[in-house]
């Protein structure tokens, strides 16, 4: 099951979501819950195969995502058990043994607490804890219709609500660049000119449902140096029937002002509304800043990051081969070790992402609707709880 | 799940090419990981420790390997062992290879096997190997993708059963500078036919000393189109048909895969199995072979070529290591003193300390290493539990595991510490030796072939060393330590080696230092000669490609060319000229080259005339200053004329003697192109502008000289006739001439009018 950690060398967030979640399921399903203190054992085991998963691979930052998504549905699934169960305690007032099941074993559950918790679900509602308290709420009267509530079909009701969740989970991840695209008419209008840089399957995708709806507008495709992937967009969008044009990253500024909107994909968006994209994106913001032209990142949620970009944990970058830049036959005696003091005199580095702060993003496109840069904060609240943030540094620091 | 999805497409590609049901596509790919080099370029380390298992960036060879092999798509490796066979085993028992889904390592264990050769019956016998298979040797660092040349392997298996192997070739600069300096191996010549990338010669030990290559005429007369490559670089990756075992078996005296197993295909067409080459362009892949390419693939590796198998990325188990700025990777609880100055493109390992003041720069440190203040550290590879007190100076150098040198210690670029050697207080070991614990096998063959016998050897030798080396280890203080104190100072422990048969002069080419500044100039010397030639015949062949185009537009138009053409032209005329006139060639073969390079050169035969004739003449200037009498004896001709005319000028009597044998000799060469008359003027006009300008030692001599050439019917009277009358309205400095051979003009006039 570790082992598996090792191979997440997997290209995309989408398809790095979908296996975490995959195997966070199966974790979960596997683990054999003691009677007292059952979402502790789960939170602890996947907390440590998410600890193995998140070190595999630091880079991929939606690893790190899915195991705190899984971690906040363990939460929430207790929570709302527990709450359902201390309704069940005011009722029938059984015996005060629930008060063992406590939340990370090292707090006793009392029924403040108990109470604090049920209110912070209950906070101002959102759209998200509305579709997330659906399934919960759907769960609570399946309890109290099994009639006693004995441990053990308790402890696999948790189990397998938790599973349920995380099949809604990769479900949504699954789902998440139909529900993007959904949105696209809104945004997309008649006769418009789109930039994109580099290739995103989120963003074809939309320019794709876009096109489907009727909407006739114009593509410009930065290329993306160095791994050229807007050669491929482009090929895509033709196949299409869309109108396109390929330009070089540094003709952006030179066609911006004929660009009425950019949309490009994202590799993460962290806490701050602040984004991490393939290289070359931060010029395109400039640019884009510079001409009022309105800078649409689209992210599924699996994307939002709960973790701040000063943060230390946060690998920002991933430096690449140098042979993406420059042929190795061709310049090797600029790569001559054996000459001279031992040391080349040519350095190659090939960072694969930018950063794009968030003053420059007009609106992030999730397959929640829009948002603006600085509700994202919000948006992560809904997905994640503060506990989890630290999964990582509480592992390292055991360690 | 690039590993995975690079399978599918493996697959995907394989269904594609296998219609028939009988193809072993479906088969998982298997791969055969030879994990002995069977060579002794790693000594005295590998007297310890096998090479698979040295440290590479502070991760053991043989996980890039496994780890490539792994990504690529290979099912199941077999892990061949020999030498120290059980530490391999019980590194890949205690690893995780052993447990990895989708990927199974089997080892082949074998004691009494003294090459790759041997190596390869064995497994035959075995009769593991299904299908194709990956034939590479534990030493190998690549990050390429197999898919397509499995692919291309796979295609041309099928049309052609012979296609036996594909071998995996990488471009690289085609210098013997940079071969030399990056790699540490001698220049690579292969011939490979362009269309089908077919492998016809491979030779890697070529003679520099004469500066040629021999090809056989046969591969010529065969094949349609030719390229020969010396900028290819053989990443020692092979792909491998089941065959390729067979013929091991049956040719017995096979042992090296190169020098026997390829070039024994190459020359020996009877079975008439064929090799074939796959050129990787942005992917890296290179072969450790010596302490040279030690050093360039641990920096390539520093320098992300090998991406993702780098520090920082963890492919097998590797400690987490964070990349810095500046290429800085660095593991976890590192001791860092606050003073000392870690430079650019380092790697310091889990749990090192390092005090204060220390300078470290382009290094590798390995995990629990000890590194005293004031210590300099330049291009070394320092490996672990290493201590080094205050105040060392450690410059491209390799230190294995548990050396501790006293305070003071110097190393000098080259020196490799193998494991466990103590280096005295402020000794200063000289450069290139190479210290151990274990004595200098004292039998040692300088012969090529040998060598593997002598591998063999070495571990048996090893395994009764060692005990007598944990003994001196245990008696360090006492007795033993006496023996070794004038060799590695107070308090040292271990031996130096003698430098083997290379001598000093070898050894500066496969150490890890770089190469010292004298040799890089005799080098570069050479390859600028190289270089001259090179871009000669670039010009010259960018020139006569530019004419040919342009020739059929507009002819008037490139004279500055054609001038400079014509330079050329005169220049390689006389330089085929002379090589004939020492190699002793025969004129019919001369007539054919010459006429090849009119024909490149796009020139006419009077052009041709006036160069051939330019030549002699030179020849006939140099040949009394260098050997006149040589050159009599070497073509003696009779001749009649000369010798009637005394001159007062001794010199000019011998040129001209010379003059009238270098004619006489060649008269049939300058015949083929004197088909007219015009030919004929020009041959005077050329003579009469070399006695102008760039020989005016044959100015006195203009007419007895046109006079020789009269008489050896090389010109005919018309032609002096025409030549004269020419020159009748010219200005009076280009009459000299004319008015000098007025008398023979005269003659020949009377002469003719006679005949009428």
């Amino acid at each position: 099951m570790v082992a598996h950690g090792r191979q997440c060398k997997i290209e995309g967030s989408q398809a790095t979501a979908r296996q975490t979640a995959e195997l966070l399921r199966s974790v979960i399903s596997q683990q054999r819950v003691p009677y007292t203190n059952q979402a502790g054992a789960l939170i602890d085991a996947v907390k440590a195969v998410g600890e193995q998963l998140i070190a595999a691979n630091p880079v991929e930052l939606a690893v790190g995502n899915i195991v705190r998504r899984v971690l906040h549905i363990i939460r929430e699934e207790d929570l709302s058990l527990t709450t359902a169960a201390i309704g069940e305690l005011n009722l029938s007032a059984v015996s005060d043994d629930e008060n063992d099941d406590d939340r990370d074993g090292n707090t006793t559950l009392s029924a403040a607490a108990v109470a604090a918790a049920a209110r912070s679900t209950l906070r101002p509602p959102s759209l998200q804890t509305l579709l997330e308290d659906t399934p919960v709420s759907a769960a609570v009267p399946q309890t109290s219709s099994s009639g006693a509530a004995d441990k053990s079909s308790r402890s696999r009701k948790l189990k397998h609500d938790v599973i349920e969740a995380v099949n809604e989970l990769i479900q949504d991840i699954v789902t998440c660049h139909e529900q993007i695209a959904e949105q696209a008419v809104e945004h997309i209008h008649q006769n418009e000119v789109i930039l994109t840089l580099g290739s995103s399957r989120t963003v074809s995708e939309f320019l794709f449902a876009a096109k489907e709806k009727k909407r006739s507008f114009r593509v410009f495709v930065a290329e993306g140096a160095p791994r050229y992937q807007g050669h491929l967009l482009a090929k895509e969008l033709v196949a299409r029937g869309l109108q396109t044009t390929l330009i070089t990253d540094s003709a952006v500024f030179a066609m911006i002002s004929r660009v009425n909107m950019v949309i490009v994909g994202a590799h993460a968006v962290m806490a701050n509304g602040g984004v991490i994209a393939p290289v070359g994106m931060n010029l395109v913001a400039l640019a884009a800043q510079k001409h009022a032209v309105p800078f649409v990142v689209l992210a599924g949620s699996h994307k939002l990051c709960p973790l701040y970009p000063h943060n230390p944990e946060v690998l920002l970058n991933e430096l690449r081969s140098p042979s993406e830049l420059l042929d190795f036959g061709e310049f090797s005696d600029c790569m001559d070790f054996g000459s001279g003091s031992g040391s080349p005199l040519l350095h190659v580095v090939n960072p694969a992402f930018d950063y794009v702060p968030p003053k420059l993003v007009s609106l992030f496109i999730t397959d929640a609707g829009g948002h603006n840069p600085s509700y994202m904060y919000r948006l992560i609240a809904d997905y994640y709880s503060a506990d989890d943030l630290v999964v990582q540094r509480r592992a390292i620091a055991g360690n | 799940m690039g590993a995975q999805k690079k399978r599918a497409a493996a697959a995907a590609a394989a269904a594609r090419v296998s219609e028939d049901p009988d193809d072993l596509a479906r088969q998982p790919l298997q791969a055969i990981l030879l994990a002995d080099s069977f060579t002794t370029k790693f000594r005295p380390i590998t007297l310890e420790r096998p090479k698979v298992l040295l440290p590479l960036v502070n991760v053991p060879m043989i996980n890039y390997t496994l780890a490539w092999l792994e990504a690529a798509g290979v099912a199941e490796v077999f892990v061949f062992c020999c030498a120290h066979s059980k530490q391999v085993i019980d590194y890949l028992e205690n690893s995780e290879w052993f447990s990895q889904p989708n990927f199974t390592v089997k080892t082949i264990e074998s004691h009494n096997i003294i090459s790759a050769g041997d190596a390869l019956r064995l497994i035959y016998e075995q009769n593991v190997i299904h299908g194709d298979f990956v034939l590479i040797s534990g030493d190998t660092v690549s990050n390429m993708s197999l898919t397509q040349a499995l692919q291309e392997h796979k295609e041309r298996k099928k049309k052609d059963n012979n296609a036996v192997m594909t071998m995996i070739i990488k471009k690289s600069k085609p210098s013997p500078i940079t071969r030399q300096s990056r790699l540490g191996t001698d220049e690579l010549f292969m011939a490979i036919d362009p269309n089908t990338k077919q492998l016809l010669y491979y030779e890697d030990k070529a003679d520099h000393s004469k500066g040629t290559i021999c090809l056989d005429k046969m591969l010529l007369a065969e094949n349609p189109s030719i390229s020969l490559h010396n900028d290819k670089q053989d990443c020692y990756i092979d792909i491998c048909s089941p065959e390729v075992l067979s013929l091991f078996t049956d040719n017995f005296d096979y042992q090296h895969l190169r020098r026997h197993f390829v070039k024994g295909l190459l020359l020996d067409d009877i079975m008439g199995y064929k090799i074939f080459t796959h050129e990787i362009h942005s992917s890296y892949a290179a072969r450790i072979d010596n302490y040279r390419s030690y050093d360039i693939v641990s920096k390539d590796i520093i320098q992300r070529w090998t991406y993702p198998y780098v520090p920082d990325v963890k492919f097998c188990g590797n400690r987490a290591t964070k990349l810095e700025r500046r290429g800085m990777y660095r593991a976890l609880e590192i001791e860092q003193s606050r003073s000392a100055q870690v430079g650019s493109f380092t790697v310091i390992g889990y749990g090192t300390k390092i005090g204060s003041n220390s300078k470290i720069s382009d290094s590798v440190i390995g995990e629990g290493c000890t590194i005293g203040s004031n210590v300099l550290i330049e291009g070394s590879y320092i490996w672990d539990n290493v201590i080094i007190e205050d105040g060392c100076e450690l410059r491209h150098v390799i230190v294995c595991d548990g050396v501790i040198m006293k305070a003071g210690a110097v190393l000098k670029p080259g020196v490799v510490l193998s494991f466990k050697v103590v280096i005295g207080e402020r000794f200063v070991v000289p450069a290139y030796s190479k210290v151990s614990l274990l004595q200098q096998p004292t039998v040692h063959d300088s012969d090529e072939e040998l060598e593997y016998a002598d591998n063999s050897s070495g571990t048996v030798e090893f395994s009764s060393i060692q005990g007598t080396a944990d003994q001196s280890n245990g008696e360090m203080t006492s007795e033993s330590s006496e023996a070794h104190k004038p060799k590695l100072g107070t308090g040292g422990v271990g031996y130096i080696w003698s430098i083997c048969e290379g001598g000093q002069e070898e050894e500066w080419r496969h150490s890890v230092a770089p190469i010292p500044e004298d040799k890089l100039t005799e080098l570069s010397e050479a390859m600028d000669d190289d270089q001259e030639l090179v871009t000669q015949d670039r010009t010259a062949l960018s020139t006569s490609g530019e004419l040919i185009s342009d020739s059929n537009a507009s002819e008037g138009d490139d004279n500055e060319d054609s001038k400079d053409d014509s330079v050329y032209f005169e220049k390689e005329v006389e330089a085929t000229f002379l090589r004939a006139v020492e190699e002793n060639v025969k004129v019919d073969h001369v007539i054919l080259e010459v006429n090849s390079l009119r024909l490149s050169y796009n020139m006419t035969s009077a052009d041709c005339a006036g160069a051939v004739f330019y030549s002699m003449m030179k020849l006939a200037i140099k040949t009394p200053h260098s050997s006149a009498i040589g050159l009599l004896t070497l073509y003696p001709s009779p001749f009649s004329m000369v010798a009637s005319n005394a001159y007062p000028i001794y010199l000019s009597g011998e040129l001209q003697q010379n003059t009238a044998n270098i004619i006489t000799t060649w008269q049939k060469l300058l015949k083929s192109y004197l088909l007219e008359i015009d030919e004929e003027i020009e041959i005077i006009l050329k003579f009469e502008e070399m006695c102008l300008e760039s020989a005016k030692e044959f100015s006195p001599l203009f007419a007895r000289i046109l006079h020789i050439l009269y008489d050896k019917d090389i010109l005919q009277e018309d032609a002096i006739l025409r030549w004269a009358d020419e020159k009748e309205g010219a200005d009076e400095s280009d009459k000299v001439f004319v008015r000098q051979s007025e008398k023979f003009i005269q003659w020949l006039r009377e002469a003719s009018e006679e005949e009428d």
